[in-house]
């Protein structure tokens, strides 16, 4: 029914179907003059889509800090860009494809992929990393999981990684890190974000600003078809329901092999010079491109669809500009510079037309065989659409009392079978199976890959002083606990800050700006939009105090699924810069004999801060509460998250890079998930069949100190020669260093509490459950 | 002295085998387009790994009609060194150039790893520089690399002394744990009757300098080098 539905005269009920309000139906016809026709409508809808319009979030996402001494592009285009040195610029964003991803998850993550993947080299960045964040159900049945979603977490969790693995493998950039996640309320709603990060010359970045009157707009890459239509505004901005499967078709499918081919064609295409703007086709498709690239140039631009490349006959101007096809980009060229550009697609095997031109007129008039199809002004459409300052509830405390917590095992009993058990939790086990899906050394750059180091460290090949025969690297780190954003998001939002760049310092990189893809429920619940504005301000004070601006980004509301959220989830990811890479440092524990330090960057007084009030120092099972440890042993998720001091973690991380930066260390690790002991084990596990021996002197029950989450901390080795230095650095920057224990080849891990044993195993052991852990959960079928 | 690396649409690895030869070795190199149908005076030709024109319908399948691999062709039965990696080596099958076929891997998953290679045969210009039995540790990075053959072309192999690389455990035992695919008698890579066309499915060009994990690879790339130099010498 190819006419009938450009026929379809809009009304009020129409306009609320495609979840445009009656306040915003108003607007459109204001803006107009006039009712809109079916296709304006449909336009109108997309653009003013959550995903799109950012119009929830925009009032909060103003308070982030974006500007800093190394940004050279900050939100607002297709990807961030900061300076790295040397001419060079780094490229890196981070998105979410949430929905896609449970209701088609091979498909879902895939375009996910490929998408960040155009976000990067439309700003003429070669890609050269990419990470994911995950997040899914529990794999096994338990009390809150039933085996039927368990066994649906799986086959999702699987479908993402073979989506993933595929886009990236065949694209030919390497999958290097990122973080996997389990949490009951991921079960109906999964997360993935996927990061990438490319580097170009500083004076070869592209805009997306169509500019010079009269230059020709010109179509490149995949046909258009009917796929992903309304992918934005249906599935991304809406919650879902018992219906969703029904959304399947609204899922894009990604072809790689095409992207491949786009990247290396735009590349060569921009070097011709004859590129005046270029910007990808993502969510929203024709009509977001064309709107924006107007809207950010100050000018108009006039396209005929009758001159884009289709897949398929009879598609209406509503089906095409509201198509979100995969592998597809718009740009504009200087006038009778046009073959120049043709020419490159065409060596590349793709489609290339002169679509429309830009014009004067601030107007984006989309015409059909000569006919007006639409006609909508451009800045209004992209940029005056509405904004809401939503209503905010703290929800009500539920009353929390010791008898919530945690409670700590007596005194001296062995703690080795419920370390076992924590080694075999997804969150903590090897993610081995996964990665290994995932080519991570194409493109040869990959010094640390996944569970190498803290952070994914690549170098930049570019960025070679001949003479020094030095080259510079960049570390990447993703983190987000949902769980303590969940109990406290503007702790939780810190934690995730400074995590993610204590990695990065951890790898010897010195953190210097970040990304964030905000993953939370429907905005339309106050509670929700108190977790958003919260998390904003634990986020622009951890930014802050770290020195890590933000440039870039996304928002993901309506994660939930029949009325329940997910944890609110904001994923950090933390771009570090290595001016040297042979500097690089990773976690494994390299020679027997070296000695091990605990860095500990103390918390300033018995003080700390809890959601905005200074409170007393709480009880220890408090904070315990809130721990994997807590969650894996007692099934108790209760509390607050660990609390935090920036200044102490910003001088734990300024030691960790200056220590780098001298190569006094042999290891670092930072204590995150499963606190000491799991930090400690993992260092291990990454040797060469090296073991420890250490003993702590701490007051405190053994499993607080054992597996308590406490940020600012880091295990360390370093050969006994370097010690003398080790402490220098550390007294400098204010960290305290403590020579635990030494680096073993016994094949036993042997931790004391104060001269008692409390873990002694013989590391296969420890090894075995933690490196098929996560393998034999998703064999269960 | 000059290598060509062809470039396949989707090919992948080109540029790493394009910096490893150039920017390792230091020796000239260049970039050779699919639709070429000479190989502009190369004197060595890499094809490398990959998903050439997608690889939709079995790998290497669509490359092997290519007017590049024609040239190829010509090449390898002129004697010329070629030498085909991951999707390289099962382009090489897919024309006839080498002998298999290539299976999804025994785990049906795509698989990226370090594995161990041991050194079967030196006499060849691949692997000159080797010691006979030396453990190469180099990556994989394939969906498709179980080699599967009838067992009278292993005889044949065999008795031509054909495989040149067999996938091993650290130690250079046989164990099928140092097998990450599947492949038939642990094959990882073999050569022509001729000896101047050698596939193999890990990535040498990958593994050049310690710092991205190992430097392995580099020994054959080096025989390349000393073979061409000595066929230069010897014609002069």
């Amino acid at each position: 029914m190819a006419t009938a539905i450009t026929e379809i005269k809009v009304t009020p009920e129409i306009a609320a179907e495609h979840g445009l309000s009656a306040d915003e139906y108003a607007r459109v016809k204001q803006i107009l003059g006039r009712e809109p026709n079916i296709t304006e409508l449909g336009i109108f809808s997309v653009m003013w889509s959550e995903h799109c319009s950012y119009k929830s979030s925009k009032v909060h996402l103003k308070r982030l800090p974006t500007r800093g001494r190394v940004v050279v592009q900050g939100p607002g285009e297709n990807a961030g860009v900061v300076d790295i040195g040397g001419g060079l610029v780094a490229c890196f964003k981070i998105e979410s494809h949430n929905h896609p991803s449970y209701v088609e998850p091979f498909q879902g993550a895939t375009t996910g992929v490929g998408g960040i993947l155009r976000d990067i080299f439309t700003m003429g960045a070669r890609p050269i990393a990419i990470l994911d964040s995950l997040r899914f159900g529990e794999l096994v049945a338990s009390k809150t999981t039933t085996e039927e979603d368990a066994a649906k977490n799986r086959r999702v969790l699987d479908g993402v990684v073979r989506g993933i693995g595929h886009y990236g493998n065949c694209f030919g950039v390497p999958t290097v890190g990122g973080e996997v996640g389990f949490e009951p309320c991921y079960s109906q709603n999964p997360l993935v974000n996927a990061l990438a990060l490319g580097i170009a010359r500083k004076e070869d970045i592209f805009l997306a600003k169509a500019k010079g009157i009269g230059n020709p707009v010109i179509y490149v890459g995949a046909k258009t078809g009917r796929d992903g239509i309304h992918g934005a505004s249906l599935l991304a901005s809406a919650e879902f329901t018992e219906e969703s499967q029904q959304k399947r078709p609204n899922v894009q499918v990604g072809d790689p092999f095409v992207e491949k081919l786009l990247l290396e064609a735009c590349l060569e295409a921009m070097r011709t010079g004859a590129i005046v703007a270029i910007q990808d086709m993502g969510a929203a498709g024709l009509t977001c491109s064309t709107t924006e690239m107007a809207s950010r140039g100050g000018t108009g631009i006039e396209i005929d669809l009758a001159k884009i490349p289709q897949r398929e006959t009879g598609m209406t101007p509503y089906e095409i500009m509201l198509s979100e096809s995969q592998e597809r980009m718009l740009l504009v060229a200087e006038k009778d510079r046009e073959s120049e550009v043709l020419d490159v697609f065409k060596k590349w095997g793709l489609d290339a037309v002169v679509a429309g031109s830009v014009n004067d007129g601030g107007v984006v008039c989309i015409k059909n065989h000569g006919r007006v199809a639409a006609e909508i002004p451009a800045h209004p459409l992209a940029e005056e659409g509405p904004v809401y300052q939503r209503p905010i509830g703290q929800p009500g405390l539920k009353k929390e009392t010791a008898a919530n917590w945690f409670a700590f095992t007596p005194e001296g009993a062995d703690l080795t079978q419920n370390f076992l058990k924590l080694l075999a939790s997804p969150a903590i086990a090897s993610k081995r199976w996964i990665t290994e899906q995932y080519d991570t050394s194409v493109r040869t750059n990959t010094l640390a890959g996944p569970g190498a180091s803290d952070a994914a460290v690549v170098r930049v090949k570019e960025s070679l002083d001949s003479e020094s025969g030095v080259m510079r690297a960049l570390a990447l780190a993703t983190d987000g606990n949902g769980r303590w954003c969940q109990l406290n998001p503007r702790v939780g939002a810190m934690h995730a800050v400074a995590e993610a760049a204590r990695n990065v310092a951890c790898s010897g990189a010195k953190p210097i700006a970040a990304t964030n893809c905000l993953n939370f429920g429907s905005p339309e619940k106050p509670e929700v939009m108190w977790q958003f504005s919260q998390t904003i301000d634990g986020l622009g004070e951890a930014c802050l105090a770290l020195g890590t601006p933000i440039t870039g980004g996304n928002v993901s509301f309506y994660n939930e699924t029949l009325g329940r959220s997910i944890y609110p989830t904001p994923v950090i990811g933390i771009l570090g810069l290595l001016e040297d890479s042979s500097k690089v440092m990773k976690l494994a524990f390299r020679s027997d004999g070296d000695d091990i330090f605990l860095l500990d960057g103390p918390l300033a007084g018995n003080r700390s801060e809890h959601g905005g009030a200074m409170v007393p120092a709480s009880d220890p099972a408090r904070e315990f509460s809130s721990s994997e440890y807590s969650k894996t042993i007692s099934g108790i998720v209760a509390g607050q998250p660990p609390a935090i001091d920036l200044a102490a973690e910003k001088r734990l991380q300024d030691c960790l890079v200056a220590l780098a930066s001298e190569s006094v260390l042999a290891s670092a690790h930072d204590i995150s998930d499963g606190g000491f002991a799991v930090t400690l084990a993992e260092s291990c596990f990454a040797s060469n069949e090296l073991s420890a021996q250490v003993n702590l002197d701490e007051a405190g029950p053994a499993e607080e100190v054992l597996f308590g989450e406490r940020g600012a901390r880091a295990i360390v080795s370093a050969k006994q020669t370097s010690i003398a230095r080790l402490q220098e650095i550390a007294r400098q920057y204010g960290v305290a260093a403590t020579r635990i224990g030494r680096v073993t080849s016994a094949g036993t891990l042997r931790i004391q509490l104060n001269g008692s044993s409390v873990i002694d195993s013989p590391l296969a052991t420890l090894h075995d459950t933690w490196a098929h852990s996560l393998e034999r959960m998703l064999k269960v079928s | 002295m000059k290598f060509g690396v062809v470039v396949f649409p989707g090919s992948n690895c080109d540029h790493d085998a394009f910096y490893a030869i150039g920017n390792i070795l230091k020796k000239p190199v260049e970039f050779i387009w699919h639709q070429s149908e000479n190989l502009a005076n190369c004197d060595a030709i890499i094809l490398p790994g990959g998903f050439s024109y997608g690889d939709y319908l079995r790998t290497g399948a669509i490359a092997r009609f290519s007017p590049v691999i024609k040239a190829v062709e010509k090449f390898a039965h002129g004697g010329g060194l070629v030498l085909g990696v991951c999707n390289g080596f099962q382009i090489l099958c897919e024309a006839g150039l080498l002998p298999g076929a290539m299976m999804r891997n025994s785990g049906l998953r795509f698989i990226c790893r370090h594995v161990h290679i041991r050194v079967e045969q030196t006499d060849t210009p691949f692997t000159s520089a080797a010691r006979k039995n030396q453990i190469l540790k180099l990556p994989i990075a394939h969906s498709d690399g179980n080699y599967n053959l009838d067992e009278n072309t292993v005889a044949d192999l065999e008795k031509n002394r054909q495989i040149i690389f067999r996938y091993t455990t650290p130690d250079g035992s046989d164990d099928a744990a140092g097998n990450p695919n599947g492949a038939m008698h642990n094959i990882a890579g073999v050569c022509n009757r001729e000896r101047n066309v050698v596939g193999l499915m890990p990535h040498p060009e990958r593994a050049v300098e310690s710092a991205v994990g190992s430097a392995d690879g580099l020994v054959i790339l080096r025989s390349m080098v000393e073979a061409l130099a000595g066929a230069a010498k010897a014609t002069a």
